[in-house]
C-alpha cells in the first residue's frame, strides 16, 4: 500500500479521521494501531521483524538506563566514602556493563538487517569467485518495509539512551509507536527520539491551521511525485534499457534521473511531514533547497539530512574519536608531513562512513562506488580549499552571483553524474556510459525528435517543463522568502485553499495515470 | 583557553573565534573540522573528549569548548 495507490488514500482519510475522533488520551493508541494495520496490509510476514526489533531495543534500553539509575543512587549514597579513583573505577565498570547490554542491541539488529538486504549480495560474490557469478540462484529472502529506516532509528535512540541523551521509553507500545509510526515507515526520515517523541505522544486537538498546512505539505509531495517523478520515469526506464541510448541520451538520462528521484524523494518526504503535520506531530525536516548547494559538502549537509547526521553522530564521531584512531592520529602527526598527518583520522572515517553510506543505500556494488566516489570527491575539494580560497581572494570572484551561479550548476552537474551509478546499476556499465556521454554527444538528438521516442510525448515535455519551472520558482521563493505556505496563509485563506485546489485538480487530472493504473514504488522505499 | 584558541585559527585564521558564538548552529566549523579539532586538543592538551560530548552547545564558542575540555581534565 504505497502513498500514491487508491487504498492508501482511503487509509489515510480514515487515519486523519479516526485521529480527531477517538478521545485524545488514546490518541497515540490509535496511531499504533494504524502503524500496525499499514504495516500487515503491506506484508503480515514482516510485523515479526518489527516487532523483533522493538521489543530487544525496548528491552536492552531499559536495562542501560537502569544500571545508569543504579550509578547515580550508589555514588549519591557513598559520595563521602568513595576516593576519586575509587568512583573513576566504579563508573568505568557500570560503563562496561552499560556498553555489553548496548553492543548486544546494536549487533542482534544489525544482524537482522545485514542479514536480510546483504546475505544474497554476498553468497553472490562468492559464488563470483569460484564460478560464473550469473549463474548464481539468489536464497529467498524477505526483505521489510522499511527495514533500513526503522532500525537506524532504533538504534540511534538504544545510543542516545547508552549516551544519556534520552530517557528509556517504558511504555512498551509507545516505543512501538516511535519505531512504527506509519507515514515515516517506508522512506523515513530517520527521527531521533528527542525530536519525535514529544509530538508523537501529546494530545492533539483539532488545529485548523496544522490540518490545513499539513494537507498542503500533501498535496505538494504528490505533484511532485505523480505529475513529475511517475512520469519522467517512463524516460528514464527507457533510456537506462537500452544499450543503443548512448551519447545525447546518456546526458538526458543523467538529468532526467536526478530530476525524477528529487521529486520522487522530496515528495514521498512532504507527504510524510504533512501527513504528521495535519495530526499535529513535528517530524524532522531531510530536506533543505539541496539543488541550491554550492559544493557537495554542503550538497550532502542539504540532502537526506536525518541519514547525514545519523552516520556522522554514531559513526562518523565514534570511529574518529576512538583510542585507536587517536594513537594513528598522533603517530600520524609525528612521522608524516604535517598537512597530511594532521588529517588522516578524517580520511579514515569519512571512508568508513561513506562506505556504510553505499551499503546502506543497496547490497549492490554499484552503491558501493557511488558511496566511494563522494568521498574521493569531497576528500578532494577539502584539500584544494586553500587553493579555491587563493583563487577567489586573486580574481574576487566570492560573493558574486554569477560565480555563485556556476557553483551551484557545478554541483547539479556533478551530483547528477554520480548518481548515474544510483541509476544504472551497474559499475562498468556506468563507466560505458559516462565515457559515450563525452565522445558521442551531438546537438543534433534536442532536434531530430530522437527525444520524442523514449516514452514521452509532446505534451508529457510540456507537463514536465512547467512542473520544473513550478518547482524552482517555490524553491526560489522558499530560499529568498521563507516558507511558501505562510506567505499564502498571510494573504488569505482564500488564496492558500485556491492554490491547494489548484495543486489537487492538477496532480488528478496531469498525473501520470494510464489504464490501469499502479504508481510506481517511491525509489528510496526499497533503501 | 589560549590553546583552543590557537588551534582554531590554524584551521581557520580568517575566523574571529573570540567573538563567534555560534560555530556550529552558524556551521562555520564542519564535522571534519571538529574531528580535527579534538584531535589536536588530545595531542596538544593531552585531554580526550569522547563521541558522546560532541554535541552543538560544547563546541558553539571558545568558551563552551573551554569549559569542556576543563571539565573532561577533572574528571
Amino acid at each position: 500500500m504505497i502513498f500514491t495507490s487508491f487504498p492508501f488514500v482511503c487509509f489515510l482519510v480514515c487515519a486523519l479521521l479516526g485521529y480527531y475522533i477517538v478521545p485524545k488520551k488514546i490518541q497515540w493508541c490509535f496511531l499504533l494501531t494504524a502503524s500496525y494495520v499499514f504495516y500487515t496490509i503491506a506484508d503480515p510476514r514482516f510485523l515479526i521483524f518489527i516487532l523483533t526489533t522493538t521489543v530487544t531495543v525496548w528491552f536492552t534500553s531499559i536495562k542501560i538506563e537502569k544500571i545508569n539509575i543504579e550509578q547515580k543512587a550508589y555514588i549519591k549514597e557513598h559520595k563521602a566514602e568513595l576516593s576519586k579513583a575509587e568512583k573513576q573505577a566504579y563508573k568505568d565498570k557500570m560503563k562496561s556493563r552499560r556498553w555489553k547490554w548496548l553492543l548486544l542491541g546494536l549487533l542482534f539488529n544489525m544482524g537482522i538487517l545485514s542479514v536480510t538486504k546483504y546475505t544474497n549480495f554476498v553468497l553472490k560474490n562468492i559464488h563470483g569467485i569460484f564460478s560464473d557469478a550469473s549463474s548464481f540462484k539468489p536464497v529467498n529472502l524477505i526483505i521489510p518495509l522499511g527495514i533500513s529506516f526503522y532500525t537506524f532509528q532504533s538504534l540511534g535512540y538504544i545510543i542516545d539512551v547508552y549516551r544519556g541523551k534520552s530517557e528509556a521509553q517504558h511504555n512498551f507500545f509507545k516505543f512501538a509507536l516511535f519505531v512504527s509510526f506509519f507515514p515515516q515507515l517506508a522512506q523515513g526520515p530517520i527521527s531521533r527520539y528527542g525530536d519525535l517523541a514529544p509530538t508523537l505522544f501529546a494530545e492533539h486537538r483539532f488545529e485548523h491551521k496544522n490540518f490545513s498546512y499539513g494537507l498542503m505539505r500533501i498535496m505538494w509531495g504528490y505533484f511532485k511525485k505523480v505529475v513529475i517523478a511517475d512520469r519522467i520515469i517512463t524516460a528514464v526506464t527507457t533510456l537506462v534499457g537500452g544499450s543503443e541510448y548512448t551519447g545525447t541520451y546518456v546526458f538526458c538520462a543523467m538529468f532526467f534521473y536526478a530530476f525524477e528521484l528529487y521529486c520522487d524523494f522530496t515528495g514521498g518526504i512532504d507527504i510524510t511531514i504533512g501527513i504528521a503535520e495535519a495530526m499535529g506531530i513535528k517530524v524532522t525536516e531531510n530536506f533543505n533547497l539541496p539543488y541550491f548547494s554550492k559544493n557537495i559538502k554542503e550538497y550532502w549537509n542539504r540532502w537526506h539530512i536525518t541519514m547525514g547526521s545519523w552516520f556522522t553522530d554514531y559513526i562518523f564521531y565514534p570511529i574518529s574519536v576512538c583510542g585507536p584512531m587517536l594513537k594513528l592520529s598522533k603517530w600520524s602527526r609525528k612521522h608524516l608531513p604535517a598537512g597530511i598527518g594532521k588529517r588522516v583520522t578524517v580520511y579514515f572515517s569519512c571512508f568508513v562512513v561513506w562506505l556504510a553510506t553505499g551499503i546502506w543505500h543497496g547490497a549492490a556494488w554499484n552503491f558501493i562506488v557511488w558511496g566511494l566516489t563522494n568521498y574521493v570527491v569531497i576528500m578532494v575539494s577539502q584539500e584544494l580549499e586553500p587553493l579555491y580560497a587563493k583563487f577567489h581572494n586573486r580574481f574576487g570572484f566570492k560573493g558574486k552571483a554569477p560565480y555563485e551561479f556556476f557553483q551551484i550548476m557545478r554541483t547539479v552537474f556533478l551530483m547528477s553524474a554520480i548518481r548515474m551509478f544510483d541509476c544504472y546499476r551497474n559499475v562498468g556499465l556506468t563507466f560505458k556510459m559516462m565515457w559515450s556521454m563525452i565522445t558521442d554527444f551531438s546537438f543534433s538528438a534536442f532536434t531530430d525528435g530522437s527525444l520524442m521516442k523514449i516514452g514521452l510525448t509532446a505534451s508529457d515535455y510540456m507537463i514536465l517543463l512547467v512542473g520544473f519551472a513550478v518547482v524552482l520558482g517555490v524553491s526560489i521563493i522558499k530560499l529568498k522568502k521563507g516558507s511558501v505556505r505562510d506567505g499564502l496563509y498571510a494573504r488569505s485563506s482564500l488564496c492558500f485553499y485556491n492554490v491547494m485546489a489548484v495543486l489537487l485538480v492538477v496532480t488528478l487530472v496531469y498525473g501520470a495515470y494510464g489504464v490501469g493504473y499502479d504508481s510506481s514504488q517511491f525509489i528510496y522505499t526499497q533503501f | 583557553m589560549e590553546e583552543i584558541l590557537e588551534i582554531l585559527q590554524e584551521m581557520h585564521p580568517d575566523v574571529d573565534f573570540e567573538k563567534e558564538q555560534h560555530l556550529i548552529d552558524d556551521r562555520i566549523i564542519d564535522s571534519l573540522d571538529i574531528v580535527t579539532l579534538i584531535s589536536e586538543i588530545d595531542d596538544r592538551l593531552d585531554v580526550t573528549i569522547p563521541a558522546e560530548e560532541i554535541i552543538p552547545e560544547n563546541f558553539n564558542s571558545v568558551k563552551a569548548l573551554s569549559e569542556l575540555v576543563r571539565r573532561l581534565d577533572e574528571e
